[in-house]
């Protein structure tokens, strides 16, 4: 059998397992490429053939997802994480020095084709960085030069992956603070049992008593969200949809993959709950890529439970209580964690943010009502539906109740993931993970960045405010910069983060971001002036407003933050009165003297400084 | 009939009808490059970005509801839009004097009716072939501004499909549908909607030069907003009844 054929043949199997529905393409796609290590123009084709989508159609779907290789990558092939927190950390200077010794650039393949290295946005690691994925199956942890001047002799002699050393592949769990969702015990159907005992509209009463509120970040009443899935009509033959958003995109977040490692029972039995209370029989899980080695422990538990009748027909013995769990692996999309992005995702598509209305809630998934919430969402609805509405309200703050987990990074000696009530001070929070504030030892900390990329990045005399919806919201990221850090590099690394993650939709976001990066890589290389600044300022401004989604209306956040409480850090790259262009003029004649062969002083420009 | 105010002016509206679709029935100009009467809607662009009721939104994918009021031709809008034009115009190479659409292209009146003199961000410059293969039909993706109209015209009106959209971020392209991924063994002909909604000069016909004489083109002979109101790209009489 030629590689061809043996290419046809898995590709056949994967289109059969799957049924060629086309709206399961991108996990065709996804697992065609764990065969095929790419996807060649033949493969889209036969995709294409399978699901009956025309060829341009699936090539627009893959080359959507950064994780879909539609060139060839190496046997092996490596992804950095680039997390700002990362670079902090060193993960620059050790990818640079895997690829010298490869002797390829970031980007490049080896000559061989044994291994490929490149970049991808945080992969949620950032307690254990620097990280990398190996083939998006994998992760590899604490990177240091050691490692990867090892890793490089193993990737160079084409050792599989199965026989690197087992602990670079290590995960720890870091859990710092646990409170009453971290510190619970395994949940083996005691919410289940409790929603059954009460019934759907009382445990959404429960729900609605709680004020527990969303935890992706814009913190939507989870009570009203079910409510109105479940008062939405449902299509002929369709049913209610429950989906649980695990793709944890945020750079700098890593809570749900404690979460899902930890306390994968609960996420699952709140999903079920909510499922009672929707009348909903179909649950999806959307795991992010990164994430994709979770996959098979998660697998494990849906097993478990479906053995021990907590999910699938006749749940716990209620007749029609007919409700499963199916996961969905993403493939490399940050603006996936939106919802409606998600869905479309979900239904096999390029992951773009629909126009709403309808909201989800009326027409999602494939039509149907669909309720999507967060991972962290699911853990506290299934303690509620156990321990009553009240319990929950009891915590926090009236407006933010209950606990909210942060994945804390960046300059701190304790990074991992805490659990507190909502109203803790931002000082609490610096003090427990052993960052340099007030009398703290090591460099004091100037700048906190909350809720991630498109959060809130405060400064020193902010430090006393609350996290809670009503003071500083978060989806739970929290990245520490102490005083030596540049706060312009941090700025321009999400502004490099936004550009890579638009999906290009909108005229504003994928242009503007572009620009953003752009103007900043500008400055960055010393060819700022007054003129650069005022131009950041204004697609700021046009930025926030314009946008198809929240995507790109967070996408100048940390700008808008940054030059207002770092300036300095603008400024002194920004001296210049007049315009400085972003090249070097004279460089630009070089190929003109190359072939003119002139390299006299009349063959350059007048030389300034 | 339920209305809302548009720039102080009562628009009427229909049930079902956007911001948009509203507007352009009542006679009054959003500007817009990426919505057309007999198309499904997109957002994309978001040159139609109003004010509703204080909160800014794309005039093409709100929903009309009675009492809102809408700012349309503000300063602060239209200085938006010039910004999002300008963006468009740096995203590809559009070389207007070269240009057959020249004179009648969207994308060039908006830039005229929102007082664009210059692009005033860094030019990206992009390298992109130019699609030649098609006997009778250009496609020159340097002037693609990812409207979709094509997309979308190929799909709901011709039935065709011979365009999709690929990428992301920047990279975002616009994809023929044939085994060669060339547009010459597409099924695209010159007479569908697709080859003649695009309103920049991204699909044109081949064999055609200079019919329109610089100086006689649409907005060398109507004011640009004007020019701007007037005709939808790929125009047919059809239209114009849908539009009614």
């Amino acid at each position: 059998m030629t590689e061809s054929d043996s290419r046809a043949a898995s590709v056949a199997q994967v289109l059969h397992r799957h049924g060629g529905r086309r709206d399961a393409l991108v996990q065709i796609l996804r697992e065609v490429q764990e065969q095929t290590r790419w996807l060649p123009r033949e493969v889209l084709a036969q995709v294409a053939a399978g699901v009956g989508l025309t060829p341009a159609k699936v090539e627009g779907v893959a080359s959507f997802y950064r994780f879909f290789h539609l060139r060839e990558v190496g046997r092996h092939h490596l992804l950095f994480s680039d997390n700002v927190t990362d670079r902090m950390t060193g993960s620059r200077h050790l990818a640079r020095t895997l690829c010298r010794r490869l002797g390829i650039a970031p980007g490049q393949r080896t000559p061989d084709g044994l291994a490929s290295v490149d970049f991808a946005s945080c992969i949620g690691l950032g307690d254990q960085g620097p990280a990398a994925l190996v083939n998006q199956q994998r992760a590899l942890t604490r990177l240091d030069e050691p490692r990867v001047v090892q890793l490089a002799d193993l990737l160079r002699a084409g050792e599989p992956m199965e026989n690197w050393p087992a602990e670079w592949f290590e995960i720890d769990d870091h859990v710092r603070r646990a409170d009453v969702l971290l510190g619970a015990p395994p949940m083996r159907g005691e919410a289940l049992r409790a929603t059954l005992a009460r019934g759907a509209d009382a445990t959404l009463d429960e729900v609605a008593a709680s004020r527990l509120r969303g935890r992706g970040g814009a913190g939507f009443a989870t009570a009203d969200k079910w409510r109105l899935a479940r008062t939405a009509a449902v299509p002929e033959g369709g049913t209610r949809v429950v989906v649980c958003n695990a793709d944890e995109g945020e750079p700098g977040t890593f809570k749900d993959r404690v979460l899902l490692r930890r306390h994968a029972d609960a996420v699952f039995e709140g999903m079920t709950v909510a499922a009672h209370v929707l009348g909903a029989k179909r649950g999806l899980v959307y795991l992010r890529g990164e994430y994709r080695y979770l996959l098979d422990g998660l697998q494990g538990v849906l097993a478990r439970r479906r053995e021990a009748g907590l999910l699938g027909a006749n749940t716990l013995g209620v007749a029609g209580f007919d409700f499963d769990i199916e996961i969905h692996v993403g493939a490399g999309a940050y603006v996936c964690g939106e919802e409606s992005a998600l869905i479309e995702s979900l239904e096999g598509k390029r992951g773009t943010p629909r126009i709403r209305p309808p909201f989800p809630v009326q027409r999602g998934y494939l039509g149907q009502p669909t309720v999507v919430n967060n991972v962290e969402t699911f853990v506290a609805a299934a303690h509620i539906a156990t321990r009553g509405g009240a319990w929950w309200a009891g915590i926090g703050t009236p407006e933010s109740t209950g606990t909210k987990l942060h994945s804390v990074s960046g300059d701190c000696a304790r990074p991992g993931v805490y659990e507190y009530p909502f109203g803790v001070t931002l000082e609490e929070i610096l003090h427990d993970c052993g960052a340099g504030h007030g009398s703290a030892p090591g460099r004091p900390v100037q700048a906190v960045q909350v809720g991630g990329a498109s959060g809130l990045c405060l400064a020193e005399h902010e430090f006393g405010r609350r996290i809670a919806f009503e003071d500083v919201p978060t989806a739970g990221a929290l990245m520490v910069f102490d005083a030596a850090r540049d706060m312009f590099e941090v700025a321009r690394s999400f502004a490099h983060f936004f550009a890579h993650e638009s999906c290009g939709f909108c005229t504003p976001c994928r242009v503007g971001t572009e620009l953003v990066r752009r103007r900043m890589d500008k400055i960055a290389e010393g060819h700022g002036s007054m003129f650069d600044g005022a131009t950041l300022e204004a697609l700021e401004s046009l930025l926030h407003g314009t946008t198809h989604c929240g995507l790109g209306a967070s996408a100048t956040n940390a700008l808008r933050d940054t030059l207002a409480r770092f300036r300095p850090a603008y400024e002194r790259r920004l001296q210049a009165p007049d315009f400085q262009p972003g090249f070097d003029l004279d460089a630009e004649l070089e190929a003109a003297r190359r072939v003119t062969g002139r390299d006299d002083p009349g063959a350059h420009l007048e030389r300034h400084g | 009939m339920s209305t809302f105010r548009l720039d102080g002016a009562e628009v009427p509206f229909e049930d079902g009808d956007t911001l948009m679709s509203a507007a352009v029935r009542a006679g009054v100009h959003v500007p817009h490059l990426c919505w057309h009467p007999r198309l499904g809607q997109s957002g994309a662009c978001r040159l139609c970005t109003v004010r509703v009721s204080g909160r800014l939104a794309a005039a093409c994918t709100t929903r009309a509801a009675p009492g809102l009021v809408v700012e349309n031709r503000t300063p602060e809008l239209d200085e938006r839009r010039r910004m999002l034009v300008q963006m468009l115009f740096v995203e590809g190479n559009h070389f207007c004097p070269g240009c057959e659409k020249s004179g009648d292209c969207r994308l060039q009146s908006a830039g005229y009716e929102l007082g664009m003199t210059g692009p005033e961000f860094d030019e990206f410059h992009p390298q992109r072939a130019v699609d030649a293969s098609h006997p009778r039909l250009w496609l020159e993706f340097n002037r693609c501004i990812l409207c979709k109209l094509c997309v979308r015209a190929s799909h709901e009106v011709d039935g065709k499909d011979v365009f999709a959209i690929g990428g992301h971020g920047i990279g975002t392209r616009l994809l023929v549908n044939s085994p060669s991924g060339r547009l010459g063994d597409s099924a695209l002909e010159p007479e569908d909607l697709a080859a003649r909604v695009c309103p920049v000069g991204a699909i044109l016909p081949k064999r055609r030069g200079f019919e329109v004489p610089i100086g006689a083109r649409r907005v060398d002979v109507e004011d640009a907003a004007a020019a701007g109101a007037a005709a939808e790209p790929g125009r047919h009489p059809e239209d114009d009844d849908a539009r009614s």
